[in-house]
């Protein structure tokens, strides 16, 4: 049997080796959703699957789903945060919609960012209705795991938070 | 305790009964402690045969679809169903894909909706095919008026029977052509059925493995569950097995082993909630310590 001590060095080893093995107490809730008729679903897939791989709980909703069904879905799973994903074109009027539904559903605290094909013209609209985060092609995936690390220290920037943060993307 | 959620909760608030599922969920709050703040109109609870009822089966046999069904079939007859579907976490980061949402659309429904709730859970660091903290969560859907509960396992093969220790009833779906008869002839999961559902009835072998399945029964002692016919993607037999479910009696084949699993259950709880268990696994990771010396600190405790 070893002695405390030896214990505590051979923690602080492993820890240093192989910080995967050091698996978080609680994981965070995150959905990730396809709003409206768009079909592609290639980058959703990719970012559930970082979340994944960092340690998170990943509910995925599948494609085509109106915003009222995104709200439930988070409400009915108690979601911390969000994640919108468009290519078609649609965002400046679905992600409103879910922010809004989200919102008077009293869903205030819950993080909404998103991503797709979002010209960055349209991006402030979007931060307006309470996104924090918009991630264009390219964005490297550690980028969105810095953005959900950074988000989970702030206060007050739940979709309906009082905060003006929001994370400045890359691309 | 957060006793305004809780009151939220059992006034019907999906939002609290959502975040007071996290918080048994999350060990922060203890089932114990909500058990008597229940409005006392518990008399409606009557004569139903169960109220929770598991479903199983090997990874894509269609349980999702299957359930998806049912759902919808029970909702129509007024009955408000709670579904906690039930996905495996990594090993590795403890992280996990939830994906039965995208098989459910009996919620899509604005006139079912209200009548249907859907919870995902990873089994986080529990090991077999349902996490014992859904024992939990099941009785607070049940205290906060939802008149069923099902729960859909981790896709699992032959001798996964955690869930016995968590369901009234136990449902086993199996898919055709999956083997040679003495597949059904093998013990484990199938003897605690207390009812078999061979579904894709579309595709051929699905009768034949129905009465495999049912042969098999019969050789042993006790009485035959039922053993039905569906295909969820054709909807045939889907109304017949809503119906036999809703009036399942108990085969009373599971009662031992519902009280080993439980039994189990809790100690591997004990042990996977121990402060010790990081400490543990890392010692034992890097080689410095056998499994009995890490029994033995276990033990300590």
């Amino acid at each position: 049997m070893l002695k405390q001590e030896e214990r505590y060095i051979s923690w602080v080893v492993l820890i240093g080796k192989n910080s995967l093995d050091h698996i978080m107490s609680e994981p965070l809730r995150i959905v990730v959703a396809k709003p409206g008729l768009d079909g592609h679903d290639r980058g959703a897939k990719v970012v559930a699957r970082t979340l994944r791989d960092a340690g998170h709980e990943v509910i995925y909703t599948g494609l085509r789903r109106t915003a009222e069904q995104i709200v439930e879905t988070v409400r009915d799973e108690d979601a911390r945060f969000l994640g919108l994903s468009s290519l078609s074109g649609a965002h400046n009027h679905l992600f409103p919609k879910v922010c809004e539904l989200l919102k008077e559903a009293g869903l205030n605290d819950v993080i909404v960012f998103g991503g797709g094909i979002i010209p960055v013209d349209d991006r402030a609209v979007l931060f307006n209705c309470g996104m924090r985060a918009i991630f264009g092609p390219g964005t490297p995936t550690s980028e969105i795991l810095d953005f959900i690390e950074k988000a989970c220290q702030e206060s007050n920037i739940g979709v309906g938070g009082v905060s003006e943060w929001h994370w400045s993307s890359t691309s | 305790m957060d006793k305004q959620l809780i009151t939220e909760a059992f006034n019907g608030c999906r939002r609290s009964i959502a975040r007071t599922l996290s918080g048994l969920e999350n060990r922060e709050l203890n089932i114990a402690d909500l058990r008597g703040l229940s409005p006392e109109e518990n008399g409606n609870k009557k004569s139903i045969e169960w109220s929770s009822i598991a479903i199983t089966g090997a990874p894509g046999v269609g349980k999702s679809c299957l359930i998806d069904k049912l759902l919808s079939r029970w909702a129509q007859s007024g009955l408000k169903i709670a579904l906690l579907a039930i996905d495996p976490s990594s090993p590795r980061t403890g992280g996990a894909l939830l994906g039965d949402r995208v098989r459910i659309t009996a919620n899509d429904s604005a006139e079912l909706k209200d009548l249907i709730y859907i919870r995902s859970i990873a089994t986080r660091k529990s090991s077999g095919s349902v996490p014992l903290v859904v024992a939990d969560m099941t009785e607070f859907l049940l205290m906060v008026g939802w008149d069923r509960v099902i729960i859909e396992t981790v896709g699992s093969g032959q001798s996964e029977v955690r869930c016995a220790a968590i369901a009234d009833r136990i449902v086993v779906v199996e898919g055709p052509a999956r083997g040679d008869g003495v597949q059904a002839e093998k013990a484990g999961l199938l003897e605690l059925a207390d009812a078999v559902i061979v579904n894709k009835s579309d595709l051929p072998g699905a009768e034949k493995h129905a009465e495999e399945i049912i042969e098999s029964f019969q050789l042993g002692l006790g009485d035959t569950p039922p053993v039905l016919l569906t295909s969820a993607l054709k909807e045939t037999g889907i109304d017949e097995v809503a119906d036999a479910l809703l009036s399942l009696k108990d085969s009373g084949r599971s009662t031992r082993a519902r009280w080993r699993e439980r039994l189990l259950g809790h100690h591997e709880r004990k042990i996977l909630e121990s402060d010790k268990l990081d400490e543990i696994l890392a010692l034992l990771a890097v080689g410095s310590i056998s499994i009995d010396e890490a029994l033995g600190i276990l033990d300590e405790d």
